[in-house]
């Protein structure tokens, strides 16, 4: 069993949680630009967390299922539809063979994540399915989905197919209820993001450490998987510094000497020499990841306990929600 | 020995979820020696939350999770991390035989076609073609970190003579296993890439391959030894790299 692109929309790849273990052989993590909406796409398709899923960029694909499938769809709403009607996100959906999910225009958002019960039957690589894009390795045949890629599908888990006879509807079936979406990030266009000060924070002048909390900065078109770089005030050292290479992450500011900060996104380098100014913190890296081109953001410092704390709150509300959702499937 | 030095550094958070511990500010040996010690200690005793950790010129940057890592939500992660990495700070010996470089020999054909730009390093360095790969082979490099690709190699260590200015049109594709010299550094090119080195050989060793245990043939902390190969000799363990 297995989906077939008809249309592979503008940038399809299969992710997971991210390939780790190998950054220090200069290897990316790579994985779901937002991995709130992947591991909640997996849950809700009766997965463990940590299988690979579609994500899927503004302009969706055209997808035929070739057998009767659970799936779920999460993150950006980029209108999509079974078989020319508009379906609902964020819940267990059974799609009846033959049936055709498309996409139509964005509404909120900038990736969608679509899971199947059971995961794609695609070969782990380095211990991840994540596409290494920049590698040509990982994922499907280690690049972006094309038209008429036949994607192998395993079959559905013994939660997924609990659901089946709950679903007993024409050519597809939403389950009625939704995770409580108070468990969340706070989605948003032009979102204000927490982040805890970067290393070289203090480097820079005085006049860019206060811009860089007062300025607004739009995301520029040249943004992708690797990072997001940001237009509006430039911020300078307050001296000329020649730093050493080391490690960078996820969700670290940069400023290359040209004052325009990057933030580097899930396939960032692993390591680099821009002072970084400022790191944003793990829990609203889902948010960011949605923010579409030519949007805006602002900063808000917050403090390395309480992001950490915030961390943990996020956690425990997966296991709660993993925990909400097992219960349904069994009903 | 230098255990005293172990504990001249400098323990910084890189977001909530990482910690970087810097040992000194400059690139050398010595210092590399500390973020060798540390580093391979460390990788024999991971702890709860761990999840890997980037060596690099003088810092080794260690990665976990804070809700394993605070025992879902019953320590300060970053403050029960810190205390691990302290004590690891305080027992690491930097003679220790597990964190002594391992040596591997590299072996380069610097003919023809494979070096395309050995003649011009020649000129640029005043130097004969045959005086360039002596000095080349003559080294000994350190690995001081793998980044900028899958298995690139930083290396230290190459003769301030050999010392050339990157191509000013770069070329847009590079063959997998290219030797080059780019400024005073040099380096292998682990994949088929667009760059701007000087090309003076080529290796047929495979220096990252995903389908290995180790993609990465090479790791922070290794010892390399250029060895200059004849070009039947390039083809025969090329096949044998990529043949198994």
């Amino acid at each position: 069993m297995g989906l077939e692109t008809l249309k592979p929309g503008m940038l399809t790849t299969l992710q997971d949680k991210g390939r780790y273990g190998h950054q220090r052989e200069g290897i990316i993590t790579s994985g779901a630009m937002d991995t709130f909406a992947c591991r909640v796409a997996n849950m809700l398709a009766g997965n463990a967390d940590d299988e690979a899923v579609l994500e899927i960029t503004l302009v969706g694909p055209t997808i035929r299922f070739t057998e009767d499938q659970l799936i779920a769809l999460t993150g950006a709403d980029l209108s999509p539809e079974l078989n020319g009607e508009r379906v609902a996100m964020w819940r267990p959906l059974l799609v009846k063979k033959e049936s055709i999910l498309s996409f139509g225009a964005p509404v909120s958002g900038c990736r969608a994540y679509l899971a199947v019960s059971g995961g794609f039957a695609i070969p782990k690589l380095m211990g991840s399915y994540a596409t290494y894009l920049q590698a040509g390795i990982g994922g499907y045949k280690g690049r972006a989905l094309q038209a008429r890629d036949l994607i192998p599908c395993n079959s559905p888990t013994p939660a997924g197919i609990a659901l089946f006879p709950q679903m007993a509807g024409a050519d597809y079936a939403a389950a009625s209820w939704t995770p409580d979406p108070q468990f969340y990030p706070n989605y948003t266009s032009n979102p204000t993001l927490r982040v805890i000060k970067g290393p070289e924070y203090e480097l820079f002048s005085g006049n860019s450490q206060e811009q860089i909390w007062t300025e607004r900065f739009q995301v520029s078109a040249q943004s992708d998987r690797m990072g997001y770089r940001l237009q509006g005030v430039s911020l300078y050292l307050s001296e000329e510094a020649e730093l050493i290479s080391t490690a960078v992450t996820f969700g670290t500011v940069q400023v290359p000497p040209d004052g325009n900060p990057i933030v580097l996104m899930a396939d960032h380098q692993t390591t680099g020499g821009y002072p970084r100014i400022l790191q944003v913190v793990r829990v609203d890296l889902p948010i960011l990841a949605q923010v579409v081109p030519g949007q805006t953001i602002t900063f808000e410092e917050v403090s390395l306990e309480e992001a950490q704390q915030l961390y943990i709150r996020r956690e425990q509300n997966l296991t709660q929600l993993a925990r909400a959702i097992q219960l349904k499937h069994n009903l | 020995m230098k255990q005293k030095d172990m504990q001249l550094f400098r323990l910084y958070p890189l977001g909530d979820s990482a910690i970087t511990v810097q040992f000194g500010d400059t690139i050398d040996k010595a210092i590399h020696a500390k973020v060798r010690a540390f580093s391979t200690y460390l990788d024999r005793h991971p702890f709860a939350g761990f999840v890997e950790q980037v060596p690099a010129y003088n810092t080794v940057t260690v990665y976990y999770d804070p809700w394993q890592a605070s025992e879902k939500g019953f320590y300060n992660p970053y403050t029960h991390v810190t205390e691990q990495l302290q004590y690891i700070l305080k027992v690491a010996r930097e003679n220790d035989k597990a964190a002594a470089p391992r040596v591997v020999e590299i072996p380069v054909c610097y003919n023809g076609s494979f070096g395309p730009d050995l003649e011009y390093v020649a000129r640029h360095t005043k130097l004969t073609p045959q005086e360039v790969i002596a000095s080349h082979i003559r080294c000994k490099y350190r690995v001081y970190m793998i980044g900028f690709a899958p298995g690139f190699p930083y290396l230290g260590g190459m003769a301030k003579k050999l010392t050339t200015p990157r191509k000013q049109n770069p070329r847009p594709h590079i063959p997998a296993g290219s030797v080059g010299i780019a400024g005073g550094q040099t380096g292998i090119y682990p994949i088929e890439t667009p760059g701007g080195w000087q090309l003076i050989g080529r290796t047929p060793l495979l220096l990252f391959d995903p389908n290995r245990e180790q993609p990465s043939l090479l790791q922070a902390g290794d010892e390399v030894k250029f060895v200059a190969i004849s070009e039947d000799e390039f083809w025969q363990r090329k096949e044998r790299a990529h043949g198994a």
